[in-house]
């Protein structure tokens, strides 16, 4: 039997000697082949006596599946260098920069009117727009500032040409969102007219405004928000309370002081101008204007076919910019209209 | 309006302070919008008199001064300045004095000689920005009396932001009236007793126009010196509230209009001749104003004329040729009435304001006429001397205060607290609001100084104002739910914005005005809409297009290095447009507007480098449109490539253009490269459809692939519109996935590669089935665009 078992450890080592598989399946053969070796014992075992035919015939078995099992493992060892030739071949460099695309960005004053619309919004305030070319009716007078009110030199008009070249009367560029305020209750009175009850005004306006003012700190392009309340019961102290809670909201902290102080509005009766300050921070205790507001003046609703004596409300208009420059220390009102990609790309 | 504490705690003198006296003000919405001192920070300097000046032995431009401040014992000290003159009186800091930045005044040795102080420059002491010698104090300034005192430099100034409800508080006298209200402290007015006339002389005033000028007081003084020195004091304090000294006469009228409010206007009497006249302005009329203006005046201008000319803008401003000079002997000084709707805006309309234009444009006292002027011949006659005329007093119908009611409730309603009727009456009681009880209401008649209480509200935010803002409570709102409405049918703008940035696009916010030129290059526009008064001139026409802003972006970009750019603006255009609403003339849509310029990609390892093209940024369009399929039509556009450009249309309407700039622009804004932009209709764009499902098929898909050779030239827009509505209907999708012309393709003409997507809703297709869909497609791709099979 130590012929069988020389097979065998011959065969096992010609196995591990080969390196592919083709090689392998060339060496299987000269055992376990046609003619192989240990074929040819078996072949042989039909020539033995009948006696000695079957413990033969155990031990050539025996030999047979030793060197299958040898051929087997040999098989997986190749598989397993050859998956791992793969592997090693496959590897990349994964500290690579990925394969480039390129993300633009919201301009840093769309942001704060998206987060301010969403504010209101989860008050339930809709969101309206009008035109920037606006009626001086709907712009100053329906806002009870008549022509010649010293309040309209609180604004540096921008006004058109007409197609001869003279100055266009009654048109002009808007100076605030308020206008808009006028076209949104006379659309809502028209709409709710057959009602008993009108149903609430609760709305926000933003968009582009437009002085004559430039400098540092103005531009003859800016943007405004227009907010109105009117209801059967809204007051001043809602007015505070809503504002409050925006700025709060808006900047996500406690850590800053809202005050109102009296004002002057043709359009609001009574009328406060609308402070802030953090409390901490590189702005810390300053005082910075935020908006106008007030409580709609009676004759501003009378305009509009609103009864004064059953409907009351508040308006506001503040100013996104503004707000932006501090949300995010921006410290030049003039980088917003600039287009510079090196400022835009840090909002992205 | 700017003004001395010192001179108001003349009137009313409360207990608060500095920042704290500066909030009250602010709180009660008079804002503060600076506050000064007159003199920084220094001590220990008193007023001294310069007894003899002597050579100093070993320095040519020193000298010695011994002077007296007032201790008995003369000083000496070593002073460089070039006017030290004996009999001087001059500030001295003694020894042991701080001046302003800190320098300490010590005994010391000046080149050998012992001085024990400094004499004092004006910006020595920080009070202004003289240096060329000492500050001279009058003559008989009390000799070692401390400087600060003498020259009230403890004052401080504030200038307040008034709003134009407030012009009562355009005077000291109101200001001092607001600041008892606040404290409750009573305030002390100049009591002025009339003067009794010593001449006879007097000029008859005619009111032509009452309504506009419904009274005018007016009086004659002979015999002034119009060269009399202004009195120091008066001097300060003018100086304090910001106007220039000139002359006594005009010091005098400028001061009683800061003092009481009260514009007032002294003519050269001997340069009018005849009447005075308050008439409104003639067709043609012109003036000669004191600021030098010749102004033609329209007839709604209220004028002050004698019998032959108009020497007066009523309210605004003299005329030059009656004013009063420096040889004026008799004046006439005038203390009237204008209306403010007689006075408002004119000026303005003549490019110019006055401060007596500010004042009776928001409303001057009308109960307080001649009172101002008694004070003007008071402190003339003091100054200038010489004897005053009777007044002449004419009076039409004064301005009515209507009383105004106030229901308690209602004030509970607009603020949103309860206030009781004690705390309404005290808080009325301190404004000085007369009123009377009507059961629970309150009566309020408003005081002729009061241009802004008419209504309720009015009389609500001045409780509001006097309890304090800060007191009213700011709870959360009460409100009743309603759902806002949440429409599938639009997609919102924010989408569509998110959309192209996460696709590469930075947002811009470019102005609304724009260059003229960009309204021809990039829009071909002819119906331009100007602005009459533009900041710039390249900031003069509104926009029909958003591409001008983004190529000058583009531009300015590429100047601060950066080659890969990406932009896009969504904002108003404006067209003249008879039909426009909802400003009639107007049309003013929304668009959408992208550029792309320079690399398709960010430079990188991995992708090998190309510039951006049409087929790019057309991608990103379909990418903002989708769902929605737009058709793509040649079509020229002045911003344009005529060959590389197309008009974008959606449901058979035109919404916008897509294409290369034209080479002549990308020549003329000097771009290395040339942009591809599109501009869209944000109506379009914010466009949707709400999805409906379709039955999904369980029967397996068959695919072919097919190619064609057609014209290099067809469009293949049509081909793959044709394709679409001509496809039978087992074919559920054709995609074209290859355009090759070159080798292996006859000249002239290109080859195109689909695939094909057939299945049956019901069964398995038959291969027969499948052959005869394809060769319908074959069939009609040769009849309708002359296709041949490619074999």
């Amino acid at each position: 039997m130590d012929r069988l078992d020389q097979i065998v450890a011959e065969a096992t080592a010609a196995f591990s000697e080969t390196g592919d598989p083709d090689a392998l399946e060339q060496v299987k053969a000269i055992y376990l082949g046609r003619n192989g070796r240990i074929t040819d014992l078996l072949k042989g075992l039909g020539k033995l006596p009948v006696d000695e035919r079957k413990a033969a015939g155990a031990a050539v078995n025996r030999a047979k599946e030793a060197v299958e099992s040898a051929l087997q493992q040999r098989r997986e060892a190749l598989r397993r260098m050859a998956l791992a030739a793969r592997l090693a071949e496959e590897a990349l460099d994964v500290s690579l920069p990925g394969r480039a695309q390129s993300r633009g960005g919201l301009h840093p004053v769309t942001r704060t009117l998206e987060r301010i619309e969403a504010l209101f919004r989860s008050i339930g305030f809709a969101v309206a727009d009008g035109p920037e070319i606006e009626a001086e009716f709907q712009n100053f007078t329906a806002l009870n500032t008549p022509e010649d009110h010293p309040a309209r030199s609180m604004h540096d008009t921008f006004y058109l040409e007409d197609e001869a070249g003279r100055v266009a009367k009654g048109i002009l560029l808007r100076t605030h969102t308020s206008p808009i305020q006028v076209r949104y209750m006379q659309a809502h009175v028209a709409r709710y007219a057959g009602l008993e009850t009108m149903p609430e005004i609760r709305v926000i306006a933003p968009g582009r405004v437009y002085r004559v003012d430039s400098d540092a700190t103005h531009s003859p392009m800016f943007h405004q928000v227009e907010g109105l309340w009117i209801g059967e019961s809204v007051s001043f102290a809602d007015l505070k309370g809503v504002i409050g809670d925006f700025l709060r909201r808006f900047f996500e902290s406690d850590d800053l002081q809202v005050r109102f102080r009296p004002s002057f509005f043709p359009f609001t009766e009574p009328s406060a101008e609308i402070d802030m300050a953090f409390t901490s921070g590189s702005l810390k205790g300053r005082w910075l204007e935020i908006a106008g507001c007030g409580m709609v003046h009676p004759n501003v609703l009378r305009h509009v076919g609103i009864d004064p004596e059953r409907y009351i409300g508040f308006a506001f208009g503040m100013g996104p910019d503004r707000l932006t420059m501090l949300r995010y220390g921006v410290n030049d009102l003039r980088l917003f209209f600039d287009g510079d990609l090196r400022f835009l790309r840090q909002f992205v | 309006m700017k003004f001395s504490e010192t001179w108001l705690r003349s009137f009313v003198d409360p207990a608060c302070s500095g920042h704290e006296f500066s909030h009250m003000l602010t709180m009660a919405g008079l804002e503060v919008e600076h506050e000064e001192s007159v003199a920084p920070f220094f001590d220990k300097v008193v007023v001294a008199e310069i007894v003899a000046v002597e050579a100093h032995p070993d320095a040519d431009r020193l000298r010695v001064c011994r002077v007296d401040v007032g201790t008995g014992e003369p000083l000496q000290i070593v002073c460089g300045a070039p006017n030290a003159a004996a009999g001087l009186r001059v500030p001295c800091a003694l020894a042991g004095a701080e001046l302003p930045g800190g320098l300490a005044i010590r005994v010391a040795r000046v080149r050998g000689v012992e001085s024990s102080g400094m004499l004092c420059s004006a910006r020595e002491l920080g009070i202004a920005e003289d240096a060329s010698g000492l500050l001279v104090l009058a003559d008989d300034a009390p000799v070692g009396e401390d400087i600060r005192r003498h020259l009230d430099l403890d004052d401080r100034l504030r200038l307040l932001k008034l709003t134009p409800n407030r012009a009562d508080c355009l005077s000291l006298e109101g200001i001092a009236r607001e600041v008892s209200a606040l404290t409750g402290i009573p305030a002390r007015f100049v009591e002025v007793r009339e003067v009794e006339p010593s001449i006879s002389s007097k000029r008859p005033v005619v009111l032509d126009a009452p309504q506009a000028c419904p009274r005018y007081c007016g009086r004659v003084i002979a015999g002034v010196d119009a060269r009399a020195p202004t009195p120091a004091w008066l001097r300060r304090r003018l100086e304090r509230s910001g106007i220039r000294p000139i002359s006594a006469l005009v010091d005098v009228s400028n001061y009683v209009m800061l003092e009481l409010g009260q514009p007032l206007h002294v003519f050269d009497n001997q340069r009018l001749g005849g009447a005075i006249h308050a008439r409104m302005a003639r067709p043609g009329e012109t003036i000669l104003l004191l600021n030098e203006q010749t102004l033609e005046l329209d007839e709604d201008v209220l004028l002050i004329a004698d019998d032959l000319h108009p020497v007066a803008m009523a309210g605004i401003m003299g005329g030059e040729d009656s004013g009063v000079t420096l040889a004026t002997t008799e004046v006439f000084v005038e203390s009237a009435f204008f209306t403010p709707a007689a006075v408002a805006g004119r000026a303005r309309r003549y490019g110019f304001v006055s401060d007596a234009s500010h004042r009776f444009e928001r409303g001057v006292d009308f109960a307080g006429t001649r009172r101002a002027l008694e004070r003007a011949t008071r402190l003339i006659l003091e100054i200038c001397g010489g004897q005053a005329g009777p007044v002449t007093d004419a009076l039409a119908k004064l301005p009515e205060r209507r009383p105004v009611r106030l229901r308690p409730e209602r004030v509970a309603r607009v603020l949103g607290v309860e206030l009781d009727a004690g705390r309404i009456g005290e808080l009325f009681g301190r404004l000085a609001l007369p009123f009377s009880r009507d059961g629970d209401d309150f009566v309020v008649s408003p005081p002729s100084y009061r241009f802004d209480i008419e209504i309720e509200e009015d009389l609500i935010e001045e409780i509001a104002r006097l309890h304090g803002y800060e007191n009213i409570p700011a709870p959360a709102p009460r409100a009743l739910l309603a759902m806002l409405p949440q429409s599938e049918h639009s997609r919102p703008l924010t989408c569509v914005r998110q959309t192209l940035a996460d696709a590469g696009y930075q947002e811009v916010v470019n102005y609304a005005f724009v260059e003229e030129a960009w309204e021809s290059d990039f829009a071909g526009n002819t119906r331009l809409i100007r602005l009459a008064n533009p900041i710039a001139s390249q900031l003069a026409v509104m926009r029909s297009s958003l591409i001008g802003g983004l190529v000058a972006n583009l531009a300015a970009n590429l100047k601060r290095r950066q080659s890969r750019v990406r932009l896009f603006e969504t904002g108003r255009c404006f067209f003249r447009d008879a039909a426009g609403s909802p400003v009639p003339g107007f049309r003013q849509p929304w668009k959408l507007t992208a550029l792309a310029y320079g690399p398709a990609l960010p430079e990188q390892w991995a992708t090998p480098p190309r510039n951006v093209d049409f087929f790019d940024i057309k991608g990103d369009l379909e990418l903002l449109l989708a769902p929605l399929a737009a058709r793509f039509e040649k079509g020229t556009h002045p911003a344009l490539h005529p060959g590389r450009s197309a008009r974008v249309l959606l449901d058979g309407e035109p919404v916008g253009i897509v294409g290369e700039l034209h080479p002549q622009w990308q020549q003329k804004y000097e771009l290395p490269l040339v942009p591809v932009v599109f501009e869209i209709d944000l109506d379009a764009l914010t466009r949707a459809r709400l999805p409906q499902y379709a039955e999904l098929s369980k029967q397996p898909v068959v695919i072919r692939d097919l190619a064609v050779v057609v014209d290099q030239g067809l469009e293949l827009g049509a081909l793959l519109e044709g394709l679409e509505q001509h496809r039978p209907p087992i074919v559920r999708e054709v995609t074209l996935f290859d355009v090759y012309a070159g080798r292996g393709v006859e000249a002239g003409r290109k080859s195109l590669a689909f695939r094909i997507l057939m299945q049956d809703t019901q069964k398995t297709l038959l291969e027969a089935e499948v052959e005869v869909a394809i060769q319908q497609l074959v069939a009609y791709l040769k009849e309708a665009f002359a296709a041949e099979l490619r074999v």
